[in-house]
């Protein structure tokens, strides 16, 4: 059995304003349909506005589908009875992409990383104090990062941060929204690296959401393609993607920048697409 | 910290003087029964208008009472209810904003209308209109100041609350599993209220003119309580032959309230605060 399951979802945004009664919502999913097994990553790809964020938000019961349904382990979790879907809150998390929107300025990063196990496990303050050590350890920061706020970590640092308030509560499931997109060239590696190894690691499973091919690439086993809030097409394996003829996706593969300038020329590229 | 207070003084001088002024009048406040040199409500008819001299560093009014005593006392009265008032309209509106903002949908609707009903009133018409229902005096001006301030509140912490709302680290903390409360607790309210404590500095100005203007008015403080605004208008009779009488009390308002807006201005500057 898949570990998620999203069944015919479909979503749209209402506008409903005290004086005004037209409707004038503007639909964003379409219909869509996927599934992520155990252990595995599902790389969706998109442009901006395509609705990926929309499915993650979906995905992680912070808006509710219009029609459709998201099952977890074969629990619907928005309509499964309340123990149920706090065990599947605690083993679906998420990393945002912008790293600095996504932790209160106020806190320290101990407090950051310590709110889920406060939150579920009812842990000592000493216990507490040594497992956010351990995951702070196990994302490449240190014990002396941990009375420090935000504003003083890099980007990269902080967006390691979010990785490990994530895989606290050792999920099953990672959502992953655009979490390397905001990242330096090298940061991305790193941080791309670190998701691999966690992901073997801890047998996570992620849904990557990207717009950004070559990160798809190198973390998922199965693609998807979101246009225009449908899912035009989903690969079960990598190679699929790159020999699809659908306009869409071949006009993503020509944006992908070549290694040598030389053949990065203007007319060679519009050719192409 | 020598050093650092150093570098404040240089780059903060307004924060640094409008902190020096207030912190003086709070100390008087709180030690005019000690500092005061008589009792601000004894009646002497026969050492009425009297002007300055050692017994009565600023003379006495119709009555005979020192004015000295009364701008002390007077002081208590200004600046207590305006500091209650502005916490519990704060209250008030940080409650108020922070349901309306958080929850959303129709008791947003029914809160903001509330509010856009009471707003469109201008504030003075809207207290005296209040102030007439309840009856004059100090508790009535009261209520009725907190009645209409606290929606200005209301409306600056809906307007944060809403986009605080929107910040990847309220729904990251949904995601983690705390509850409505708690996010509200941790995340939400330690994040608007500096500004809003910010801002709070600058409506304090108005809450001591709008108290003293109830008591020119005769609604708010009645005699004999000492309170700058009614002593004004005790004063008025007098503005030809004693016109200090209105001037000490006068001089007052205007040194607490115009220090409270270079405070709440220099801040809001520091901070980047929007004013309403």
């Amino acid at each position: 059995m898949s570990l998620l399951q999203v069944k015919a979802v479909t979503h749209s945004y209402n506008s409903h304003t005290f004086f005004k009664w037209k409707d004038h919502s503007k639909k964003v999913l379409t219909d869509i349909s996927l599934s992520i097994d155990e252990g595995t990553c599902l790389g969706l790809l998109g442009t901006s506005g395509a609705g990926k964020s929309t499915l993650g938000k979906v995905i992680l019961g912070l808006e509710r589908p219009q029609q459709g349904q998201v099952l977890f382990q074969g629990h619907d979790i928005y309509t499964a009875d309340k123990l149920i879907r706090q065990k599947i809150r605690r083993d679906l998390q998420v990393v945002f992409q912008d790293s600095y929107s996504s932790v209160n300025p106020r806190m320290t990063a101990e407090h950051i990383i310590g709110e889920p196990l406060e939150n579920y496990e009812k842990l000592t303050v000493a216990e507490q104090k040594r497992t956010v050590i351990e995951l702070l350890e196990r994302v490449g920061l240190s014990e002396k990062d941990l009375k420090k706020y935000p504003h003083q970590f890099s980007g990269g640092q902080l967006q390691r941060i979010n990785i490990a308030r994530a895989i606290s509560l050792k999920p099953l499931l990672i959502v992953l929204d655009e979490s390397v997109s905001s990242l330096d060239m090298v940061n991305q590696t790193l941080i791309l690296e670190l998701l691999n190894e966690l992901k073997k690691d801890f047998g996570l499973s992620y849904l990557f959401i990207t717009h950004d091919i070559k990160a798809a690439y190198s973390i998922s086993d199965t693609l998807g393609v979101l246009e225009k809030g449908e899912l035009i097409e989903l690969y079960d394996s990598k190679t699929q993607f790159f020999s699809s003829e659908h306009p869409v996706v071949k006009q993503m593969r020509g944006s992908i920048l070549a290694e040598h300038p030389r053949f990065r020329s203007l007319p060679t590229r519009i050719n192409k697409t | 910290m020598i050093t650092s207070l150093r570098i404040m003084m240089r780059s903060q001088k307004v924060v640094v003087l409008c902190s020096i002024i207030l912190s003086f009048l709070l100390i008087i406040t709180i030690l005019a029964p000690w500092i005061a040199p008589n009792d601000p409500i004894a009646v002497n008819l026969a050492n009425k208008l009297q002007p300055s001299s050692f017994e009565y560093p600023l003379g006495t009014d119709h009555l005979g009472r020192c004015t000295l005593s009364r701008i002390l006392y007077g002081a208590r009265i200004s600046l207590g209810f305006a500091t209650l008032i502005f916490i519990s309209s704060l209250g008030i509106g940080l409650i108020v904003g922070t349901i309306a903002g958080y929850k959303g949908g129709w008791l947003d609707q029914v809160l903001m209308r509330l509010c856009d009903g009471v707003m469109a009133f201008p504030n003075l018409l809207l207290i005296l209109g209040l102030v007439g229902i309840l009856g004059p005096g100090l508790k009535q001006v009261i209520l009725a100041l907190m009645l209409v301030q606290w929606v200005y509140y209301a409306r600056i912490f809906r307007g944060m609350v809403l986009s605080l709302k929107e910040q990847n680290y309220i729904a990251a903390a949904k995601i983690s599993g705390s509850s409505q409360w708690k996010i509200i607790k941790k995340h939400i309210v330690p994040n608007v209220l500096p500004p809003l404590a910010v801002m709070g500095t600058l409506e304090m100005g108005w809450a001591i003119m709008d108290i003293s203007a109830m008591s020119f008015l005769g609604l708010g403080v009645q005699p004999p309580t000492p309170e700058w605004g009614a002593m004004i208008h005790e004063g008025k009779s007098y503005i030809r032959t004693n016109p200090e009488l209105m001037l000490y009390p006068g001089l007052m308002i205007m040194l607490v309230v115009v220090t409270f807006n270079l405070l709440g201005e220099a801040l809001s500057e520091r901070f980047g605060v929007k004013r309403r």
